[in-house]
C-alpha cells in the first residue's frame, strides 16, 4: 500500500514536472521564431491567435503557433522507408527524448523543489546527457539514409569530443562546491551574486556553455542537421510525430543544459540581490522559483542569439576548438582552482 | 609579435564574437520592415509585368492583327496563334492563347507588338482551381483587356516618355 502510494505520488510529480516541461518547449519554439525574426528585422510568426477576444494581447500576435505547428504534425502521416530498421527507426525518438526528460529529475527547481535528492546528481546528469546521442545514432542508421548517417556520426564525433570539455567543467563545479548534489551545489553558492561560481570558474563557466550549445546540436554547431549540406541529417527520413519527438528533445536539452548552467554557476535559485543592503529585503518576497525561471530564460535567450548570429562551424574546426582550446583550457583552469581552493580564496572559498 | 598577442588575446575573450552578437542585439529592436501581405501591399511600378491582356482601340476594334510577333518571340513558346481574314477582309487572330503556366513573364510579348495589343496588366494574384483555368483564351483576354483599358492606357502614357 504504501509502495503504491509513494509510486502515484512520485508520477503525480513527474507530470508536475514534464507537462509545463513541454509547454515551455512548445513555446520556447515560439520564441525563436519571433527572436531569431525581430534580430533579421522581420515580425516573425503572427497570425495564429490565441485571444484574439482580449484587446490587450491583440498585440501578442502569434501566440497559438507552436499548438497550430503540434497539431499539424499529430495528423501528418508518419513516413517509415521500406529499406530501414523499422524497429530501431521507431525507438529512435523516444531514446532520444528519455533521457533529456529523466535529467529533469535531480533538477532543484528552488529550495527543496526536487524530485530526487541523489548525491550522485552531477553524474547522473553527466550519464544523461550523454544517453541522448544513442538516439541520434541509431536513428541515423535505422534510417538507411547516408545522409542521416553521414549526420549521426557527426553528431556522435562532436558529442564525444564536448562531452571532454563539458566533463572536465563539471569537475571544476564539484571541486568549487565540494559535491555531486546540485541542491549542495547551489546552497554553497549562498552569500551575494559575487558568491556564484560563474566568478572563480569564469573559463569553465563559458566552456560549458559553448559545449552546451555543441551538445544540443544547436547552431553553430548544427553539423548534425547541416541543411545546406545533408539536407537534415540524422532526421531526413523522419516525418509526422516522431519528427516532433526530435525536434521536441532538442529543446528540452536546450533548457535542460540552461538550467543546469543556472544552478551550477548562477546559484539556481538565489537572489541576485542577496548580500545587498535595503534591496535584499526588498526582493526578499520573490519566491526562488522566479530567479530560477528568469536565470533560465537569460541562458535561452543567448541560445536564440547565438543562433541568430553565427554561421555554422565548418566540421574541423568544431574539432580543433573542441579539442585543442576548450580541453586545455578547462585542465589549466582546473589546476589554477585547485591552487585558489588551497589558498581558501575568500568569498567562495574560505 | 605584438600584433600576434593582439590577436591571441583578441581570440581568447571571443571579441569578434560579441561584436557580431552586438551587432544582432541592435537589430532585435530596430524598426521592422515586414510588409503583412494580404493586409498591406507594396507599391506597383507602372511597368509591372503580370496576367496578360489584349486591347481594343478606342472605337472598339481590337488592336491585334495577327502578325505573330509575339508568338516568335515568346521564349517559352507560351502563345499559340491562328490567323484568317474576316468577312471585311482585315486579319485577324481566330485563335489566341497564353498558357500561363508555361509564361515566365518576361514582357516580351508586349514588347515586340506593333500595335501595343498584348500587354501586362498589373494583375498578379490569381490563381486555377482546374487544369485549364490557366490557360488564356482570347475572350478572357480581350474580356481583361476592355476591364483594365483605364488603367492599361495610364501605365502607357507614364511611360511614353521613356520610349
Amino acid at each position: 500500500m504504501e509502495a503504491l502510494l509513494y509510486l502515484i505520488t512520485t508520477v503525480i510529480y513527474i507530470l508536475i514536472i514534464v507537462i509545463p516541461l513541454m509547454l515551455c518547449v512548445a513555446y520556447l519554439t515560439y520564441a525563436e521564431r519571433k527572436i531569431i525574426g525581430y534580430m533579421q528585422v522581420r515580425i516573425g510568426p503572427n497570425r495564429v491567435n490565441l485571444w484574439s477576444a482580449l484587446p490587450v494581447l491583440g498585440n501578442l500576435r502569434g501566440l497559438g503557433q507552436p499548438i497550430a505547428d503540434a497539431v499539424k504534425l499529430m495528423f501528418k502521416e508518419i513516413v517509415i522507408p521500406s529499406n530501414s530498421n523499422r524497429f530501431l527507426f521507431v525507438i529512435a525518438p523516444m531514446l532520444v527524448m528519455a533521457p533529456a526528460l529523466a535529467a529533469w529529475a535531480v533538477v532543484p527547481f528552488a529550495e527543496g523543489w526536487v524530485l530526487s535528492n541523489i548525491n550522485a546528481a552531477l553524474l547522473y546528469i553527466l550519464a544523461m546527457t550523454s544517453i541522448g546521442v544513442y538516439g541520434v545514432i541509431i536513428a541515423g542508421w535505422a534510417s538507411n539514409s547516408k545522409y542521416a548517417f553521414l549526420g549521426s556520426l557527426r553528431s556522435a564525433a562532436q558529442i564525444v569530443s564536448y562531452e571532454i570539455a563539458m566533463g572536465f567543467a563539471l569537475v571544476g563545479v564539484l571541486m568549487a562546491a565540494g559535491s555531486l548534489n546540485l541542491s549542495d551545489i547551489v546552497a554553497a553558492q549562498k552569500g551575494s551574486f559575487l558568491h556564484w561560481f560563474w566568478l572563480p570558474l569564469l573559463p569553465l563557466f563559458i566552456v560549458y556553455f559553448i559545449s552546451g550549445v555543441a551538445e544540443t546540436n544547436r547552431a553553430p554547431f548544427d553539423v548534425a542537421e547541416g541543411e545546406s549540406e545533408i539536407v537534415a541529417g540524422f532526421h531526413v527520413e523522419y516525418s509526422g510525430m516522431l519528427f516532433a519527438v526530435f525536434f521536441l528533445a532538442e529543446y528540452a536539452n536546450m533548457i535542460l543544459i540552461s538550467a543546469l548552467a543556472t544552478i551550477m554557476f548562477l546559484g539556481g535559485w538565489l537572489s541576485p540581490f542577496q548580500g545587498i543592503p535595503y534591496i535584499e529585503d526588498l526582493f526578499s518576497w520573490v519566491p526562488g522559483f522566479f530567479w530560477f525561471v528568469a536565470k533560465v530564460s537569460v541562458f535561452l535567450f543567448f541560445f536564440l542569439w547565438i543562433r541568430a548570429t553565427f554561421p555554422r562551424y565548418r566540421y574541423d574546426q568544431i574539432m580543433r576548438l573542441g579539442w585543442k582550446v576548450f580541453i586545455p583550457i578547462t585542465l589549466v583552469w582546473i589546476v589554477v582552482l585547485g591552487l585558489l581552493i588551497l589558498m581558501k580564496l575568500p568569498p567562495w572559498f574560505a | 609579435m605584438k600584433n600576434a598577442i593582439a590577436n591571441y588575446i583578441k581570440t581568447l575573450f571571443l571579441w569578434e564574437l560579441i561584436k557580431g552578437l552586438r551587432l544582432t542585439g541592435r537589430y532585435l529592436f530596430d524598426r521592422k520592415i515586414t510588409v503583412q501581405y494580404p493586409d498591406e501591399k507594396t507599391p506597383q511600378s507602372h511597368r509591372f509585368r503580370g496576367r496578360h491582356a489584349l486591347r481594343r482601340y478606342p472605337n472598339g476594334e481590337e488592336r491585334c492583327i495577327a502578325c505573330k510577333l509575339c508568338e516568335a518571340v515568346c521564349p517559352a513558346l507560351a502563345i499559340t496563334i491562328e490567323a484568317a481574314p474576316r468577312e471585311d477582309g482585315t486579319r485577324r487572330t481566330t485563335r489566341y492563347d497564353i498558357d500561363l503556366t508555361k509564361c515566365i513573364f518576361c514582357g516580351f510579348c508586349e514588347e515586340s507588338c506593333p500595335v501595343d495589343s498584348i500587354v501586362e496588366t498589373r494583375i498578379f494574384e490569381y490563381h486555377g482551381e482546374q487544369r485549364g483555368d490557366l490557360l488564356m483564351t482570347k475572350a478572357k483576354l480581350l474580356a481583361a483587356g476592355d476591364e483594365l483599358e483605364q488603367q492599361l492606357a495610364g501605365d502607357r502614357a507614364l511611360d511614353a516618355s521613356y520610349r
